[in-house]
């Protein structure tokens, strides 16, 4: 079996949610959740809309353009945004790309 | 000794609902593990609960706000209803983490396990060398069976962790047990020195490494930590023993999580029932919910009201919530101590020096996990 190596997340990754983790609601304390291994995340409402977008389909740089749709901001800025915070969950394991 | 007294409903802190529900499906087992969990009474197969009841009570657990369900025992893969109790934790939104010594399951029912929705193996490994693994869990081939099932687990797709329990027999190979983690895949390792309750304090001489050894493991741990990130998380539990400040034990006693045993009582730690004085619902009687919320065992050292000093007025009593009860009531003789793990407490002394006594010592023979093989007695201090 080949050795794992790090994910490194650039424009071009196309991010999904890892197999093992669910994002789902917690409706007892009115919050979102990312359920992984021993492990219970708390996203922000940013690191939500992201990782709804996260399908293994779309790359970041479409991801940062659907966001700046939205957010009415320049993609450019966003993607510089959002690759630090997809780098911190693929070291977490939360997202495989 | 004094019996613990209950706060007053006065001091009563709320309750918010807990995370965890960790669900001890049987406590039989194919390995006898000296520094076992379980509690020295173990709880026969007659009495456990039924298919139906734990889908009830996966049900109140979800209802309840519960997030993770962790299948645990014994050795969880004994129960044949497993997949029905999985796919039903699926089916009321439980993300599933199954703990298992990974002798007694085949690749065929890691299968069915992963298609009716389990999320997650985490496999223990007695040793990163078989005969010295396959002595530890008193079963011969052992180790060569987990290692099948680890690479089963990545094959089928689903997240492993790997739990390595450290003691004066293995501490010296912790660079291996992470080293093996890499190698099978795993992305989580458990470097989890053992925790003295139970099994392991009736077994604690056989088992306490040296503070040097201790140490050793640490570094190791925090050099591997850096080299592998994005590759290997690292989760490392020391030992009591060798602290100044206690854990928060099981984020504080029932703050975050239930214990089921298999015949049904609630705990809020898996090794409550040694605390005299305390009585456990059934959640064959009572809802999960009820019980959270009423019973006076989950009230009777939750939150700060129950403290003593040094606790009391002390700033990290709603950080370490105190240690752990079980703990301070073994070495101390009564609950509401300090966990002798903090060096504030007034047996702290003692407690450390019996450590470094017995890790000096040669090793007493184990006294193996068995049903019949509870010791009469616990260790004194």
């Amino acid at each position: 079996m080949a050795a794992i190596e790090r994910a490194i997340i650039g424009e071009a990754s196309r991010p999904r949610l890892a197999r093992s983790v669910m994002l789902r609601e917690d409706k007892a304390r009115g919050a979102w959740r990312i359920l992984a291994p021993e492990r219970v995340f708390t996203p922000d409402p940013v690191a939500i809309e992201v990782l709804r977008l996260c399908d293994g389909q779309r790359d970041c740089a479409e991801i940062a353009r659907v966001l700046a749709l939205s957010y009415e901001a320049d993609a450019g800025a966003i993607l510089a945004d959002i690759l630090p915070m997809l780098q911190d969950l693929a070291d977490k394991g939360v997202i495989e790309a | 000794m004094s019996e613990p007294s209950l706060p007053t409903d006065a001091a009563r802190p709320p309750s918010p609902p807990p995370l965890g529900l960790l669900a001890e499906l049987t406590h039989r087992c194919p390995l006898q593990c000296p520094y076992c969990s379980n509690p020295l009474a173990l709880e026969r197969p007659k009495g456990e609960l039924a298919t139906d009841e734990w889908r009830r009570v996966l049900g109140e657990a979800a209802d309840l706000g519960v997030l993770q369900l962790h299948l645990s025992g014994g050795e969880p893969t004994l129960r044949p209803d497993l997949e029905a109790i999985v796919a039903h934790a699926a089916q009321v939104g439980l993300y599933s983490n199954l703990i298992t010594s990974g002798v007694a399951l085949t690749e065929a029912r890691l299968a069915a396990l992963a298609h009716a929705g389990l999320a997650h193996v985490q496999i223990s490994l007695q040793d990163t060398v078989a005969a010295s693994a396959d002595r530890l869990a008193h079963y011969q081939g052992a180790h060569a069976r987990k290692l099948a099932l680890a690479a089963a687990v990545r094959k089928a797709g689903l997240a492993l962790t790997l739990n390595a329990p450290l003691h004066r027999h293995n501490v010296a190979r912790t660079a291996d047990f992470i080293e093996l983690a890499v190698a099978i895949g795993a992305r989580r390792l458990e470097v989890a020195h053992v925790q003295y309750y139970g099994w392991a304090l009736a077994n604690r001489a056989a088992l306490m490494p040296t503070r040097a050894e201790v140490d050793a493991s640490v570094r190791v741990v925090e050099a591997a930590r850096a080299r592998l990130k994005g590759i290997l998380t690292i989760d490392l539990v020391l030992p009591d023993y060798y602290a100044t400040r206690p854990k928060p034990c099981m984020g504080g006693w029932g703050r975050g999580i239930i214990n089921v045993t298999p015949s049904g009582l609630a705990l809020p730690c898996h090794a409550a029932q040694s605390i005299p004085g305390l009585v456990f619902d059934s959640v064959r009687a009572r809802s999960l919910q009820e019980i959270w919320e009423t019973s006076p065992a989950f009230a009777a050292f939750r939150g700060t009201g129950w403290m003593r000093e040094p606790c009391l007025s002390c700033d990290r009593r709603e950080r370490d919530w105190g240690g752990c009860r079980c703990q301070a009531f073994a070495v101390t003789g009564d609950a509401r101590n300090a966990d002798p793990a903090c060096a504030l407490s007034s047996h702290h002394a003692d407690f450390t020096g019996a450590a470094a006594a017995e890790a000096a010592s040669a090793p007493p023979e184990f006294r193996y996990r068995r049903f019949s093989g509870a010791p009469a007695v616990t260790v004194a201090e």
